[in-house]
């Protein structure tokens, strides 16, 4: 036990490396044995891993490794489980009278959460990631709607499109190009007493009223206020499709505007079409039932 | 250097200690009681919290991100409050470390406390240090197959006690209890068992004093956290050399060795037992000048062992401090002894300060343990520490009642209505901590003109459910023309109140209007 040596370590049982850094020599003591093993068992877990996983690059993919794991097998499997776990939330959203939805927070819930990301693939590209809209598109956070902004009328929309060709119930009106049929000068009239609308200007009096009622009270109504059957607007609010300033008023009577947007019925299927319908209700200027009696159903 | 035949590997070389008592043993066992006593009763402590909030006293609630600790409720954005806990650990380990060296690893380290259980079971079922020398050498036997089979299952009954414990911290004990005896608890929580069992098992019975040496790395980090000033375990050779027994004590009373054969400093010894790494003090050690008085006379250490043989890391104490040495102090305990039954002066092995060898040598007193522990160095780090802990109380004790915030939506930033108006949209989020459901009362404080609605109700309260965070969409409306809606961005304060309690939260944000 007693074995007198100083510190030094020449003086020592232990040999060095032979390195000295300062004056600092390193004991060059020998390895725990069982970091031998572990290193083995590592190697011998390495090979019976590569054996059970995917693991040797090929030309074409990888060694599938003989139980079969596969993590985009696993996701696809994560998704098929939550779409069983949603089945009855799904089927919820196609069940339940859509004016009723509110009443039950959880179906709405997941119906505006789907409908969110049913947005965000289908509709955003022309109305805007956050529903905007666009010139010629109309912004849907907004308390004015062309055709109907309850939610059944909403849905009603999206199932069956507007003005296209695919779905025999889309809704459609046409606006003739009064460019054809009426002079410019006239035109240039008309635009002077659409834009005085929206300052509560009489829409049947002053230089245009005559105009207006002859041209288009038949559509906008005699009040200008805008008929939704028929998806024309109303031109006595702030709300402007295509544009408030003279140019574009000017294109519109001449021209007018043929908007269209497809029917996603058959696209999306009832469930989505309802929970788009639903998050788009719900984004601050959907109607209740019973309070869009602005214009005649 | 050699191509000697030193071996590249050496396999462990098993260490039987022997029992011990005295201070530090107590103190030991105390510890052991006071820790293992918390770690297994915590998770059975009930807190009650009303009809919606778990009545666990400490729960870690993964599914529901909280972090309940008795009166205290974590939410995954306070995270921060573990972080400052975390440091506060950190600060208190250099605390410790400067003052007493590694008390952490001595006494408090789970591997320390554990593998004391361990050995005290290894020691009642095989016998001391000799008994168990013995059955190691013994070959196989009935004998030997029953006291190892005893051993391990009674180490495997406290290993799976241990794993055990640890998952009830992560659910409602008594149901997770329940579950686990009808094996309906999740995978998870067998699996974790399963881990930790195994760990405690191989740890404590088995790799001991190696998980110290060659697995953690708190001995090297530690040897650059002490200093000269800080007390640790250490012998004091200047007493104890020359060493010897009987015949070699009077021996040396004729023979006067070398002066520096005798000297015992920090140093590696690999006299037949595990490899010690060493740790040098540094150069302090090295210009202590030796005193040659005790080439002359014995000293107290007679050489007896004792101190060898109760470490539980099978290293000689009197090489010096190094590396593998957790300051257990149970040499202390055992040389005490020894130096009562011989009549002789205790403390030959104690805890020492290194700037006080020379002092000693030359006959001082060495500076009394106070002076070393407050120190500016130990000041500054409890400074620090506690100035952390006030920090963390405070923040704690000002926690709002009501927490509230709110993001504009940006995208659109504002929306015309078609009565010119321009309406802004904002995410409110109200966070509510209590047990039961609050309605809260949202408006706008100080803003002549402006509307405000809120998304899904008409009298602006909301109802934000027990222990959740509640989303609500919030309007707020400008008239044509007024100054906000023609302003690109007005300053606006929303007031959320409690309607129970009348407690009022205010949030800033900002209004954006058309200034086209």
């Amino acid at each position: 036990m007693s074995s007198d040596k100083s510190n030094k370590p020449e003086d020592q049982d232990v040999e060095t490396t032979g390195h000295s850094w300062d004056g600092i020599q390193e004991y060059n003591n020998p390895l725990p044995r069982w970091w031998l093993w572990t290193f083995y068992a590592t190697i011998v877990w390495g090979v019976i891993y590569t054996i059970l996983f995917p693991a040797w690059p090929l030309v074409s993919g990888a060694t599938a490794g003989v139980l079969g794991w596969s993590t985009r097998e696993n996701v696809a499997q994560e998704i098929a489980a939550v779409r069983d776990a949603n089945a009855d939330m799904r089927q919820g959203i196609v069940d339940t009278e859509l004016a009723a939805l509110e009443g039950d927070p959880d179906l709405h819930g997941f119906a505006v959460n789907a409908g969110a990301a049913v947005f965000r693939n289908n509709c955003s590209q022309c109305h805007g990631s956050g529903a905007a809209g666009a010139t010629g598109y109309p912004n849907l956070l907004d308390d004015a709607w062309l055709w109907g902004g309850t939610i059944e009328e909403i849905a009603y929309t999206v199932r069956h499109g507007i003005r296209n060709e695919d779905d025999p119930d889309a809704r459609y009106s046409q606006m003739p190009a009064f460019g054809d049929i009426l002079a410019e000068e006239e035109i240039e009239t008309l635009v002077t007493h659409v834009q005085g609308l929206s300052d509560g200007g009489d829409p049947l009096s002053g230089p245009g009223g005559e105009l207006f009622a002859n041209n288009c009270a038949a559509c906008h109504g005699e009040d200008a206020r805008g008929m939704q059957d028929l998806g024309a607007p109303n031109l006595t609010d702030a709300i402007w499709l295509y544009g408030s300033d003279d140019a574009a008023i000017h294109q519109s009577i001449s021209e007018g505007p043929f908007g269209v947007m497809p029917a996603w019925g058959e696209r999306l299927g009832e469930a989505e079409v309802r929970a788009v319908a639903a998050y788009v209700h719900q984004l601050g200027g959907g109607e209740a039932p019973e309070e869009s009696v602005d214009a005649p159903q | 250097m050699s191509d000697s035949d030193t071996p590249l590997y050496a396999a462990r070389e098993p260490i039987f200690p022997r029992r011990v008592s005295g201070a530090f043993r107590r103190l030991k066992w105390q510890i052991m009681m006071v820790t293992l006593g918390i770690y297994y009763v915590t998770p059975w402590i009930r807190w009650d919290r009303g009809a919606n909030l778990p009545d666990q006293a400490v729960l870690v609630d993964m599914a529901n991100r909280r972090f309940f600790f008795f009166g205290i409720e974590i939410w995954p954005h306070e995270f921060y409050f573990v972080a400052g806990l975390l440091v506060m650990a950190g600060l208190g380990l250099f605390l410790f470390t400067a003052a007493l060296g590694r008390v952490w690893c001595g006494y408090a380290c789970p591997q320390t406390v554990w593998t004391d259980l361990f050995l005290a079971v290894e020691r009642w079922v095989e016998g001391d240090r000799n008994a168990r020398m013995r059955l190691h050498k013994a070959p196989w036997s009935a004998r030997k197959a029953r006291l190892r089979i005893t051993k391990w299952a009674l180490w495997l009954a406290i290993a799976i006690a241990t794993g055990g414990a640890w998952v009830f911290y992560f659910a409602d004990a008594p149901t997770l209890l329940r579950d686990l005896v009808t094996l309906n608890a999740a995978p998870v929580a067998y699996g974790s068992i399963a881990v930790l069992t195994a760990t405690t098992f191989v740890f404590g019975g088995f790799m001991r004093e190696q998980v110290c040496i060659y697995m953690c790395p708190w001995p090297r980090i530690q040897g650059a956290m002490m200093d000269e000033d800080t007390l640790t375990v250490a012998y004091r050779d200047w007493r104890g050399e020359p060493r010897g027994k009987g015949l070699r004590r009077r021996k040396s009373n004729t023979e006067v060795p070398d002066p520096q054969a005798t000297t015992r400093a920090a140093g590696p010894k690999m006299g037949g037992r595990s490899p010690v790494i060493p740790m040098h003090f540094g150069e302090t050690r090295a210009v202590i000048q030796r005193p040659k008085f005790y080439g002359d006379e014995p000293g107290d250490c007679i050489d007896c062992n004792a101190c060898v043989n109760v470490c539980p890391m099978g290293i000689d104490i009197r090489d010096g401090q190094q590396m593998a040495c957790i300051t257990c102090a149970l040499c202390i305990d055992a040389c005490d002894e020894v130096m009562e039954k011989i009549g002789k002066q205790r403390g030959l092995i104690d805890y020492l300060a290194l700037s006080d060898a020379p002092r000693e040598r030359a006959g001082e007193a060495p500076k009394p343990a106070r002076k070393h522990i407050l120190r500016p160095r130990n000041l500054i780090y409890f400074g620090l520490w506690a100035a952390f802990g006030l920090a963390l109380l405070v923040a704690l004790l000002v926690r709002p009642e009501i927490e509230a915030t709110i993001a504009p939506v940006r995208n659109p930033t504002f929306v015309t209505l078609s009565d010119g108006s321009i309406r802004n949209a904002y995410d409110l989020r109200i966070r509510n901590r209590e047990g039961e459901a609050r309605a809260m009362e949202v408006s706008l404080a100080d803003a002549p003109g402006l509307a405000i609605a809120l998304e899904g109700t008409e009298d602006g309260t909301v109802t934000v459910p027990a222990d959740t965070q509640g989303l609500t969409r919030l309007y707020v409306t400008a008239p044509e023309g007024s100054a906000p809606a023609t302003t690109s961005r007005t300053d606006i304060e929303i007031e959320v109140r409690d309607t129970t309690s009348g407690a009022t939260a205010r949030v800033d944000t900002t209004f954006d209007g058309d200034d086209r």
